[in-house]
């Protein structure tokens, strides 16, 4: 299964539902425009929420750090919701769970932007 | 040049391994990681453990196919894929230059961890009780060993001896 990526605005926030894989060819590249789009239109705040996503490979994680940096260099925020188990595990075994912004509510994840 | 490798073709312990060639395309990795998930299942190894190993294999076939052949049409893939009772043995080899893996970044240290590439052999280290590296010139193969038995673990080092 692909990746799909919903996005709405919340209080300021882009939040990107992402649903599907991201992985090598099937989730990666469009992660990555998704995430150049935004920050390119000015979005500053942008929130991945992770809670359809079921499986990340390495491929994945390098544009998750990469949207990260880049965002970081044009003064804008990604920050991740709702990891699931597997994501989760993989982020902590790489060690990027200490990398990134996390937060399992969304409520919480909006207010961390003001 | 298809060879798809066949949805039933592991079903438990057996003796002898079952070998594949395949072309090195992305369609290829899909196969080789769905056999992963084919032979963990069948030796009963729970979701989180299956995921691990058959990530770990996907990785092994990403770098194959792209590191190694570079989508090369001429150059294929082999994948092998054993249970033996005891361990999950999986071999995936490419035709390409050559890996060594003393030279591959740690992907932890400070210096690395925001690079956008280079966790793949890392992962593959995480996931696997045991990963080999044997040059084959031209080509690397790897084999990916799970064990199976929990006695297999007693008397080894804790995580923290794991690369």
């Amino acid at each position: 299964m692909a990746l799909s990526i919903a996005t709405r605005q919340l209080d300021g926030v882009t939040i990107l539902d992402l649903s599907g894989r991201i992985t090598l060819g099937e989730g990666s590249v469009q992660l990555r425009d998704a995430i150049r789009d935004l920050i390119g239109k000015g979005d500053k705040n942008i929130l991945l929420n992770l809670g359809d996503v079921n499986y990340i490979d390495s491929s994945g994680l390098g544009e998750l750090v990469s949207a990260f940096t880049t965002a970081k260099n044009q003064n804008a925020e990604v920050k991740l919701l709702n990891l699931t188990k597997k994501v989760k595990d993989v982020l902590q075994v790489t060690k990027l769970y200490t990398v990134f912004d996390i937060y399992d509510d969304e409520a919480h994840a909006i207010g961390s932007f003001k | 040049m298809k060879a798809k490798i066949k949805a039933d073709f592991l079903t438990g312990p057996q003796k002898g391994r079952r070998s594949f060639k395949l072309p090195s395309t992305m369609d290829s990795v899909a196969e080789v990681e769905s056999a992963a998930e084919q032979l963990t299942q069948a030796a009963g190894l729970d979701e989180d453990e299956g995921f691990r190993v058959a990530m770990a294999v996907r990785e092994a076939a990403v770098n194959a196919v792209l590191h190694g052949n570079g989508y090369d049409p001429a150059k294929q893939i082999s994948a092998s894929f054993e249970n033996d009772g005891k361990s999950l043995i999986i071999t995936i080899a490419d035709e390409g230059e050559g890996l060594d893996p003393e030279k591959i970044p740690d992907p932890l240290a400070p210096e690395n961890l925001l690079r956008g590439t280079g966790r793949g052999i890392f992962l593959i280290r995480s996931f696997l009780d045991e990963v080999h590296f044997r040059q084959l010139h031209p080509g690397t193969e790897l084999t990916l060993i799970k064990h199976l038995s929990p006695a297999a673990h007693q008397n080894e080092p804790q995580d923290s001896d794991k690369k």
